[in-house]
């Protein structure tokens, strides 16, 4: 009885194994027909992945190109990869949701990646939200933000370690209640434009830039730094990461952006700033003064080695897709006045100097 | 001796009956029903998590599985669609999606006004905010495979918007379309007028378990078919790689090799192996895989070569533990008949030792196909599950994701409809795991013996 288990149990694996030869031959074959890429890669911002996703969707049911793949994971880790050489196993576009840097345009050239093409394709509101049943923050400039976040702060005209832990403590129209606030970690392109936009306007506006200057300090560096007490909570993932800290914080306030914002308004109440609501429209016309453009990045080498590369920038930027009433302004992206000059730069492959 | 002087020795007079508990007995009495007590609370604590978990994956995840249809005629104008009327394939894909849209949008308005539902907007083609985006490439896809169906009017299956979904769904209220400029309160009752007239159901949606990725702005057309078959073919890649080479590894290290210091190290560094986080198998795949070995970015291949390293050791320990509870007088008697030592392992031994040999294997499979971590870093998640796999070199080569990065991108979204999309994603990858594991209790419970 043992034994003729045993036979069987014996013949089962030698099928087994000559099943698990003939795979392993399989996947070699496979390995070795590994040709030409045919469809675009790319990868970059977070913020930007989801416009980029609805043109590569688009841009798959219309072209006979396959759909291009689209990955996340941040504006400098994608400008990173981009910049690792020409070739097939390298992606063909970064995204960017800020300019690209004079240090990475040089380790790309150190790369070989020569002729680089700048694509803005418009522009994305940073909005400031807090819980749909929370108190209401309707009286934010840059200066308060400045004063919150800031390690020191200007009282009576001296610069001293900022003492302040209520909102209302420094502006009387902001709500009696604690600072708690959730912005974007260090990685981000984010934090980037919220550092600029705000925290150094907040700077200049209450002074302490001046005062920092006077004390022989690097007022461009200072002026960006934020209070580590506790107060301000850096986010290193996503919005939806900072929306559950929202949710679960009544006090909380969060930066998201403007689409991500306008898909969860069933939990979010916006702050508006300088009095201003943040929509594509008061971001349009420049009143709401916290916005930035998105970019993305072309290797012109990779134009007519891999396929649709042109063609997806193209269509990216054509009216259909970035217009004032195509579907990424649908979704949140504030169009680019000046599309018509992006279109021809595109077409003429314009690279940057 | 002892004995005796024990014996002779007069007994204390017992002042209490064994009957009578003292107060020590109570004590050790006590702190023994304490004990079980602490047990019945931790597996308690146990199940009630474990409860939790299911009723928030089931109640969160089973509306995924249903989706909300609208079922109308389009009338496929020639004029808008083949305006040489050759019914040349080539000239009329140049009508692009953009094209098709507004004959969808006049359809659904010219099928409200004969069903009798009065359009509230100031703008008619307002109503097309009910559709999803997607069935503009939908109407397409179909005249294109067809183009004799121009000029006539054809029945489609078309998606609703999310947030339409979302209220038959109880997500959605009026309430919420306050603030929401995606949709408006006087749509739901265009809907529920639908509904009611036959034109609009929810029912079963098969294409969120077979279907591909959608973009960010319809979460009503994402499916997780396409990230399902890059598991798979990574599951290939594992099995056929960490099997042969994991037992192999095992059977040498047990049966032939000498007992010495590189085999002792050897053996640490598989223990070793076996509690390295699994990011870092992800950096060594994206160093060694990608940009020295050149294998392309994406691909299922490289994703099952990097969860091939981190199930061996699972794969080799689980051999090795199988083949020691052979007993050796197995061996023995196959060495005492004549039998080569290479004979008694691969005749014996390892056949005796196989149940628990797959029973490892299974686990070791289970545990990668839940694994996100190292395919973050080799490009395999973001939007990449838009294309269905066209063979098997397709399979293993083109960019593609995994089920458990697929939902770990679906929570990211920001459009709430993907959240739900989500937890219906790990439903199906939970299926798949219990799957597995049932199949290795089998095993081991109808093969494996015992001495």
């Amino acid at each position: 009885m043992l034994l003729s288990d045993i036979k069987q149990i014996q013949e089962q694996m030698m099928s087994f194994v000559k099943l698990t030869a003939s795979a392993i031959a399989i996947a070699a074959v496979s390995a070795t027909a590994a040709t030409a890429r045919d469809q675009v890669q790319v990868a970059g911002s977070s913020t930007v992945l989801p416009y980029a996703s609805i043109v590569a969707e688009a841009f798959g049911e219309n072209f006979d190109f396959p759909t291009p793949v689209i990955e996340s994971g941040g504006s400098s880790a994608g400008l990173k990869r981009f910049c690792e050489g020409v070739g097939e196993n390298t992606i063909d576009i970064a995204n960017a949701s800020r300019k690209i840097r004079e240090k990475e345009i040089v380790a790309c050239a150190e790369a070989g990646v020569t002729d680089i093409m700048e694509v803005r394709i418009g522009y994305d509101g940073i909005v400031f939200a807090s819980q749909l049943n929370g108190p209401a923050f309707t009286a934010f400039t840059q200066s308060d933000w400045f004063n919150a976040l800031a390690p020191k702060v200007v009282v009576d005209g001296a610069l001293v370690d900022n003492p302040y832990k209520m909102w209302n403590e420094f502006n009387a129209d902001l709500p009696a209640i604690e600072i708690a606030t959730f912005i974007p970690g260090t990685k981000h392109g984010t934090r980037e434009v919220f550092e600029e936009k705000v925290l150094a306007e907040g700077c200049e506006a209450t002074g302490a830039a001046a005062l920092l200057e006077a004390a022989g300090m690097d007022a461009g560096d200072e002026c960006l730094k934020v209070r580590t007490d506790g107060v301000s909570t850096d986010i290193d993932g996503d919005y939806t990461e900072t929306l559950a800290r929202i949710d679960a914080n009544t006090n909380g306030i969060g930066v998201f952006g403007l689409a991500f914002y306008e898909n969860n308004t069933d939990k979010l109440k916006v702050a508006t700033m300088s009095g201003v609501v943040p929509s594509t429209e008061s971001i349009a016309t420049g009143e709401y003064p916290v916005s930035r453009p998105l970019y993305f990045y072309v290797k012109k080498a990779h134009i007519g080695v891999i396929p649709g590369v042109k063609e997806y920038a193209e269509f990216f930027v054509s009216d259909d897709m970035a217009g004032p009433s195509g579907p990424l302004a649908e979704y949140g992206l504030v169009s680019d006045p000046e599309l018509a000059a992006v279109q021809a730069a595109v077409s003429d492959e314009a690279t940057m100097n | 001796m002892s004995d005796m002087t024990a014996n002779t020795q007069p007994t204390p007079k017992s002042t209490s009956s064994l009957y009578d508990e003292t107060k020590r007995t109570k004590r050790r009495n006590q702190s023994e029903v304490r004990f079980k007590a602490y047990g019945v609370a931790a597996i308690a604590i146990g199940l009630f998590f474990l409860i939790a978990l299911l009723v928030a994956i089931f109640s969160n995840g089973t509306p995924a599985f249903k989706q909300t249809f609208i079922t109308i005629p389009v009338e496929l104008t020639e004029s808008a669609l083949d305006k040489t009327g050759n019914r040349n394939v080539d000239e009329m894909s140049k009508v692009s999606t953009f094209g098709y849209k507004p004959v969808v949008t006049n359809a659904l308005i010219t099928a409200l006004k004969d069903a009798g539902i009065a359009i509230p907007f100031k703008k008619e083609k307002d109503v097309e905010k009910l559709l999803s985006s997607s069935v503009a490439a939908q109407v397409r896809d179909t005249v294109l495979a067809d183009p004799s169906r121009v000029g006539t009017s054809v029945e489609f299956r078309l998606l609703a918007s999310s947030r339409v979904d979302g209220y038959f769904k109880g997500r959605v209220t009026r309430e919420d379309l306050i603030r929401d400029k995606n949709l408006d309160a006087e749509h739901l009752d265009i809907a529920d007028a639908m509904a009611k007239a036959g034109l609009m159901a929810t029912t079963f949606n098969a294409d969120f378990i077979f279907g591909s990725d959608a973009s960010e702005s319809r979460p009503e057309q994402a499916g997780i078919g396409v990230s399902m078959m890059g598991s798979l073919f990574m599951m290939i890649v594992v099995l056929f790689l960490s099997l042969p080479i994991g037992v192999a590894t095992s059977i040498y290290l047990e049966e032939f090799a000498p007992q010495n210091r590189f085999t002792d190290l050897i053996e640490v560094n598989i223990s070793n192996l076996a509690a390295v986080p699994s990011i870092v198998f992800g950096i060594l795949g994206l160093a060694v895989f990608i940009q020295f070995v050149h294998l392309p970015q994406s691909a299922p291949l490289v994703g099952g070569l990097v969860l091939t390293l981190m199930t061996l050791p699972t794969i080799i320990i689980s051999t090795r533990a199988s083949l020691k509870a052979v007993p050796p007088s197995i061996r023995d008697a196959a060495l005492g008949v004549g039998a080569s030592k290479m004979q008694s392992v691969f005749h014996h031994v390892l056949p005796l030792a196989m149940p628990g040999i797959l029973t490892g294997t299974i686990i070791g499979l289970a545990q990668a196909l839940g694994e996100t971590a190292p395919l973050l870093l080799i490009g395999m998640v973001g939007f990449i599950a838009s294309n269905m796999p066209d063979g098997i070199a397709s399979g293993f080569l083109d960019p593609n994701s995994a089920m458990p990065a697929q939902i770990y991108e679906w929570a990211k979204r920001a459009d709430p409809a993907y959240y739900e999309r989500a937890w219906g994603g790990i439903i199906i990858l939970l299926l798949f795991l219990m799957t597995m594991n049932i199949i290795a209790v089998i095993l081991r419970r109808r093969f494996e013996r015992r001495w």
